[in-house]
């Protein structure tokens, strides 16, 4: 209250709060919604007003009522300009609310691009944590391309809070912009090994959640992984990973061989059951990947099976319930295992907790055999009459359905049990199963032939009590099995009045049109059956009969309101009334009649359409005439029906396909039906259909009413049970009687389908049923491929990791970004890197070489003879400051074949090594695995001395290895060469001239850590580093970053910075300061953080370098005092600050060289002894060049000024550079710059 | 990853919501409607798990829910996360509200659900589990309600 007082606004004081709302709310129970939407109108008022607090108010009150179901989508602009507001108060309500309720879309997300991304570079690291929670909560792909960037460099904050946050919200921008994937991986990576385990858990976390959705990209972080696992001891951490592992050994059984004992050592270890659990879960996936054939391997899976029993008897229903569900999993495998507790499995259906029965069921699922089939679904169906709910009932009956008709029916011995099983299953009242269990019925019906009779007197019993089962007509109610039953009986019956006068008693019409067709259409079918079977008796009199029954009943259902049931009946009245026409005139009609009807019907597979190849001439997309006008109908495509086959058969047209071959493929075809039993010949009679008769002609049908009031089961499941019991007894007997006679022949025959286990081959099924298989189109196999949803959007995050960054993948930079992204090389060693540039510098005298005039011309003639060949590389080499350290492994991702191998050889060593203790394995895989590789790769034939060798980057533990370094390196050496060689291989054509990919693939050396700050000035408290970078946007501003460490123990606070304007260069100062001013650093130090400031100036003229005084005052605080300091420095704006780098095409260079506008001059470097490719790395690091082309040991570069300059540079191996500038002394600058540094180094 | 975090208490009242995928509101309170009904109907002495919730996930996905008092808190994951440790999740999330609340009870989430938002902030970020250490679930927390008082004052 006070503070509403104190702010002294009358209407802010009647506003209400949160909780004043929801006191209101509770207060208004009878008029709830009449209240909250008075309140709404307030918070409308609210949201007017220009105050700040009383909009974030509002919005929080938005927030409250969006729970309750309230859309307040309307308020989405307010939300952002609470968002926007500079209080971390406000700004929290904001994001809160915008997490709430923006989605994709919302419009006005688009607005806050801006907002957000200053948000995230907010001094502030809490109101970067709002934006960054925010953000994960409804980031768009349009946010997530923009901001990318933004978020890549949050996670080398310097807080662990901002990393970890950072570090979790890449996920979601991958899935929103998958682009961003392979850029930011090397950090994410990185992120893995991050001191704070908070921030190693979100980088676990990450990578997991992507590995889940495409393992096989992650399986080179195997080994990295297996290091966490080993050391870490975050129960949180282990699980995820462990189970990542879960999902990589699938796909690399040679890993799984290496976690068994480490998990299980802590499934011993581990007190936690979170982890014990996910540890068997992991140990089962590598058992289940692992070939079955391993019998050391038994002594895991009992170890699992025992535990997990140990959870299943446990009493915490969750640990029961865990237990089952990894039982499951082992089940797959090893059924053998999991039977033996089928006790224990048998015992949980009965649990009371629904959870638990639903999983013993899927249990049940993998533990049928022909032996136990029966009895289970005995149990289980005692189960079904006695489950209330009907949610589990139905559970209940699609379990037995599913365990009955796995694998083809693999383990029914006696489908009359089955048929029977199907026909109980139907007095399940209320079940949404209806045509589950009638699809069931056709499928058995149809595939199963010698059921077929049996089938059809039970159908015939179902259609005959059909009042017991229309109760229900909703759809998929159990009427549906009527559908089965019709078609069973008018399909397979031989004859039958009964069933034909069942089908066609009124009641019929209350059933669900489609059932009625189906009626209608049998009734016809049964009809046929019915005239043949009295054909040839001399007393016509029964089949008369029939036509007038037909006759008098038909014209109910033309009457159906149901358009099937009406035509079909109709067409079938019509066809009866011109049969009993001629019935009377004594023609016999019953063979054409049965002829309408002729022909078997087969099982389709559900993929066979799909798997119909396109005819050959067949152009989907061709105009059969051409369309009237653009106007219409361009939207709609057709759905693709037929399975694409290749591409050329689209090309070819109809009317090219020449009469000869036309004439001959119709002979094939022709000759394919008569063989193909299948096929459907035309039929040899056709009957004319006459109108439909006026209404007036229909009479009025009886009302049968004798109808039995139970479904009388004809046989009982149990007596199957007992039958089924007694005939494999006798057959037993039977057997030990004949024992040497051979019976598997005799079996053989009617069971292709059939494969159950060895044991269980005893068992003979009572029936020889023949299971017909689904057709399928020729040559079409029935796969998986294409079960997968094209619409997942992992699916675009299925990305080839390990291939090396190429500069177009760099994410969009807006403003430019003072930290250096790491090449991937760094990632790796970055530890190792001094002391192998040490090593190398001494060798790197050798190849200098001297470079010609010449060589120039020469060279641009080759760049314009590879120009198509290079377009790709081209793109490659677009630049950013640190794209031009990575500008060698960039154009290695050209040559991928070498760079993965490497990398597979990795991780197949790493795998390949006989298991060590985990601790031990740590120190040792690294280094050896070099060692490994090398010793396979030794018989390569190539030498050439003058290339600079390098090291591998998976030697990491260098230090520790010493010793074997010199060995190693040769070895490397080696290694290289086979790579060299490799590669020649592949670009055979390129010729001699090496192309860019060739001359720079063997230089894979490390390039050295360059850091872009430069020293501004230091003393005892504070150590400022800076870096001047220019934009596009603006030719006369530059911006300085400046980093301040505080290096002292003590706080530091109150800074500021001020510099000593020029004429040419001002120090841009807010409106209303005078030009002397100082401007405050935004932020405090507490001991040892450092914090980076940007400070914008203007420049005039840009072609001088220019040093500007500064003064950095502070403030000291100690516990006991607190003092003022002082520290001068000494900005230099250098001429390359001035440099933007700009990518450049060859072309667009060649033609500015040849315009002629450029001066040139040029420079020799004497004494420099670094590799090629790093001095070119160098000069784009620190001058903002990019590199246009190179070749061999030539380069040329680009760059561009703020104010527009172009800067071309060619340099050569003898590190001449040659250079050309519109602007001559500024030329001269830049080359003394260059020059400088490298004198430096 | 965690698809939605639903709490309600014994007659389904929701306290507070948090999707992470996006749902119109009108299809987040049938959701609610639907877990509420699912979980509400189960006894206490029965497994925390269950499937089948079928607006939200499919088969993928299971509700894992803990009962305290009055109040269900319902997470709905996919997966990926460990069954336990999402319970172990719930158990930390509970015991920092009353750290936080001081004796939380089912007024301190009606009248605070800003709050118990900015809690959950702190260990669920984007469905991703952020944090699990209570700790410092608890130190983030009040140093930003410490914050939020600095301003407060300065206006004054």
């Amino acid at each position: 209250m006070a503070l509403k007082i104190v702010k002294g606004s009358i209407d802010r004081m009647f506003d209400k709060n949160l909780q004043d709302l929801v006191r209101g709310i509770r207060n208004h129970k009878e008029d709830e919604a009449k209240y909250i939407s008075t309140c709404i109108d307030e918070i409308k008022q609210e949201l007017k007003q220009d105050n700040i607090a009383v909009k974030a108010n509002a919005v929080c009150k938005l927030t409250y009522l969006q729970m309750l179901g309230y859309d307040v989508s309307w308020a989405a602009f307010n939300i952002v300009e609470v968002m926007s507001s500079s209080k971390f108060t406000y700004k929290r309500i904001g994001y809160l609310a915008a997490s709430q309720c923006f989605h994709e879309g919302t419009d006005v997300i688009m607005l806050t691009t801006n907002q957000i991304r200053k948000d995230l570079s907010s001094p502030n690291q809490y109101d970067t944590g709002v934006a960054l929670t925010g953000l994960s909560c409804f980031v768009t792909p349009d946010l997530a391309r923009d901001l990318a960037n933004d978020i890549m460099t949050l996670m080398s904050h310097t807080k662990p809070y901002i990393r970890k946050k950072a570090v979790l919200i890449m996920y979601k921008v991958f899935l929103k912009y998958p682009e961003s994937l392979r850029p930011a991986f090397p950090r994410l990576k990185e992120k893995l090994e991050d001191p704070d385990p908070g921030v190693q858990s979100a980088a676990v976390n990450v990578i997991c959640e992507l590995a889940r959705r495409n393992p096989k990209n992650y399986l080179s972080l195997a080994p990295l992984f297996f290091k966490l696992m080993t050391s870490s001891t975050n129960n949180w951490v282990l699980i995820k990973i462990i189970k990542l592992f879960g999902a990589l050994t699938p796909l690399e059984p040679r890993l799984g061989k290496k976690l068994i004992e480490p998990l299980t050592n802590l499934i011993h270890s581990t007190s936690a059951m979170s982890l014990l659990y996910e540890c068997v879960n992991t140990v089962i996936a590598v058992l289940i990947s692992l070939s079955s054939g391993m019998p050391n391997h038994s002594a895991s899976i009992q170890l699992c099976v025992q535990k997990l029993r140990i959870l299943i008897e446990d009493s915490d229903q969750n640990l029961k319930y865990l237990g089952l569900l990894a039982m499951s999993k082992i089940l797959k495998t090893h059924p053998k295992s999991v039977q033996s507790h089928k006790d224990l499995i048998l015992q949980c259906l009965d649990d009371k907790d629904e959870s638990i029965r639903l999983r013993a069921l899927d249990l049940l699922y993998g533990m049928v055999s022909k032996k136990n089939l029966m009895e289970i679904v005995k149990k289980l169906m005692l189960h079904v009459d006695k489950a209330e709910g009907t949610t589990y009932r139905d559970e209940l009956l699609t379990k037995i359905i599913d365990i009955c008709s796995q694998s083809n029916y693999q383990y029914i011995t006696n489908f009359e049990w089955y048929i029977s099983i199907l026909v109980e299953l139907t007095r399940l009242e209320g079940t949404r199963h209806g045509h589950l269990i009638a699809s069931q019925m056709l499928d058995v019906a149809i595939r199963v032939k010698a059921i077929r009779g049996f089938a059809v007197a039970q159908m015939a019993t179902l259609l005959d009590n059909a009042h017991l089962l229309t109760g229900n007509t909703q759809r998929n109610g159990i009427c549906e099995v009527l559908y089965a039953a019709a078609w069973i009986c008018g399909e397979f019956s031989e004859y039958s009045m009964q069933t034909l006068e069942a089908m066609l008693r009124p009641k019929v019409a209350t059933l669900p049109g489609h059932i009625q067709a189906v009626y209608v259409q049998n009734a016809a079918k049964l009809f046929a059956t019915v005239l043949q079977k009295h054909e040839g008796e001399t007393d016509s009199q029964a089949a008369q009969e029939t036509s007038q029954l037909l006759i008098d009943r038909l014209p109910l259902f033309v009457q159906s309101a149901n358009l099937e049931v009406q035509e079909r009946a109709s067409c079938i009245l019509q066809l009866v009334k011109y049969i009993q026409k001629l019935q009377q005139k004594n023609v016999e009609v019953a063979e054409e009649v049965t002829a309408l009807f002729a022909g078997e019907l087969n099982p389709v597979a559900p993929k066979a359409q799909k798997k119909v190849p396109i005819p050959e001439g067949l152009d989907l997309d061709a105009w059969i005439n051409e369309p009237p006008s653009e106007s219409e109908s361009e939207d709609e495509k057709p759905k693709v029906v037929f399975a694409k086959e290749e591409p050329k058969h689209y090309r070819s047209r109809h009317t090219e396909v020449d009469e000869k071959e036309l004439a001959r493929r119709r002979e094939v075809r022709k000759q394919e039906q008569a063989n193909n039993p299948f096929y459907i010949k035309a039929s040899p009679s056709s009957q004319k259909v006459y109108d439909a008769p006026g209404v007036e002609h229909i009479p009025v049908v009886q009302i049968d009413l004798s109808v039995p009031l139970k479904v009388p089961v004809l046989f009982n499941c149990d007596l199957y049970l007992w039958l089924e019991e007694e005939r494999q007894q006798k057959e037993k007997a039977e057997r030990k009687k004949k024992e040497k006679k051979k019976k598997r022949e005799k079996r053989g025959k009617g069971r292709k389908a059939d494969s159950g286990p060895e044991s269980e081959e005893d068992i003979r099924p009572a029936h020889q049923v023949d299971i017909v298989t689904e057709e399928m189109p020729e040559n079409a196999l029935p796969s998986d491929d294409d079960d997968k949803d094209p619409n997942d959007p992992h699916k675009a995050l299925d990305i080839d990791l390990d291939k090396l960054l190429a500069d177009s993948e760099k994410l969009p930079v807006r403003t430019h970004r003072p930290e250096v992204l790491k090449s991937p090389a760094e990632d790796r060693d970055s530890k190792s890197v001094p002391q192998e540039t040490k090593k190398k510098r001494g060798r790197g005298g050798k190849e200098k070489k001297e470079g010609k005039e010449g060589e120039r011309k020469r060279s641009k003639e080759e760049k314009k003879k590879k120009k198509k060949h290079k377009e790709v590389e081209e793109e490659l080499l677009e630049s950013q400051p640190e794209e031009a350290v990575q500008s060698e492994e960039t154009k290695e991702a050209a040559a991928p074949p070498t760079s993965t191998s490497a990398e597979a050889s990795d991780l197949d060593f790493w795998l390949s090594s006989a298991p060590v203790p985990p601790a031990a394995a740590q120190e040792v895989t690294a280094p050896s695995s070099a060692a490994a590789v090398d010793t396979s790769s030794a018989a390569a034939p190539e030498s050439e001395p003058d290339e600079p060798k390098d090291t591998e980057p998976e030697d990491t533990k260098s230090s520790k290895h010493k010793k074997k370094k010199q060995k190693k390196e040769k070895e490397e050496k080696e290694k290289k060469k086979k790579k060299r060689h490799h590669h020649h291989h592949h670009h055979g054509d390129a010729g001699g001239e090496d192309s860019v990919q060739n001359g720079t693939v063997e230089e894979e050396e490390p390039l050295p850590v360059m850091y872009i700050y430069s020293l501004l000035a230091e003393n005892s408290y504070i150590k400022m580093v800076y870096d001047i970078q220019g934009n596009h946007q603006d030719e006369s501003k530059v911006v300085v970053s400046v980093i301040f460490e505080n290096k002292s123990d003590s706080f530091l606070k109150s800074m500021e910075f001020n510099v000593l304007d020029s004429l040419n260069s001002k120090l841009q100062r807010p409106e209303g300061a005078g030009p002397h001013d100082s401007l405050t650093v935004p932020f405090q130090l507490p001991p040892g953080v450092s914090n980076e400031a940007r400070f914008v100036f203007s420049v005039q003229s840009i072609v001088m370098p220019q040093k500007l005084k500064g003064t950095l005052t502070f403030i000291v605080k100690s516990d006991e005092s607190s003092t003022h300091e002082k520290l001068d420095f000494k900005l230099h704006f250098t001429c390359t600050s001035y440099l933007i780098t700009t990518p450049c095409y060859s072309d667009a260079y060649a033609k500015l060289l040849e315009s002629g506008d450029l001066k040139g001059s040029s420079l020799r470097l004497e004494g420099i002894s670094m590799p090629f490719h790093h001095l070119l790395a160098r000069i784009c690091f620190h001058h903002h060049f990019s590199v246009v082309e190179r070749i061999d040991s030539c380069a040329s570069m680009y760059s561009r000024s703020i104010q527009g300059h172009h800067v071309c540079l060619l340099v050569k191996t003898s590190v001449f550079i040659e250079s050309k500038w519109e602007e001559s002394s500024l030329l001269g600058n830049v080359l003394d710059e260059i020059k400088q540094t490298f004198s430096k180094c | 990853m965690i698809k939605a975090i639903l709490i309600f208490n014994n007659h389904g009242k929701p306290r507070l919501i948090r999707f992470y995928q996006y749902f119109a509101e009108d299809m987040q309170q049938q959701i609610i409607r639907e877990t509420f009904h699912l979980v509400s109907k189960r006894d206490d002495n029965v497994c925390n798990f269950l499937e089948g919730g079928s607006l939200i996930g499919g088969s993928d996905y299971k509700l894992i829910y803990r009962h305290y008092a009055t109040l269900y808190f319902v997470f709905c994951v996919d997966s990926s996360e460990s069954e336990l440790g999402i319970l172990d999740l719930i158990q930390v999330f509970v015991e920092t509200l009353d750290k936080c609340f001081e004796n939380v009870c089912e007024l301190d989430l009606i009248f605070h659900m800003d709050k118990v938002h900015y809690i959950l902030q702190e260990v669920v970020m984007g469905g991703m589990v952020l944090e699990t250490n209570m700790n410092e679930i608890v130190a983030q927390v009040e140093l930003q309600n410490r914050m939020e008082k600095s301003e407060v004052n300065q206006v004054i």
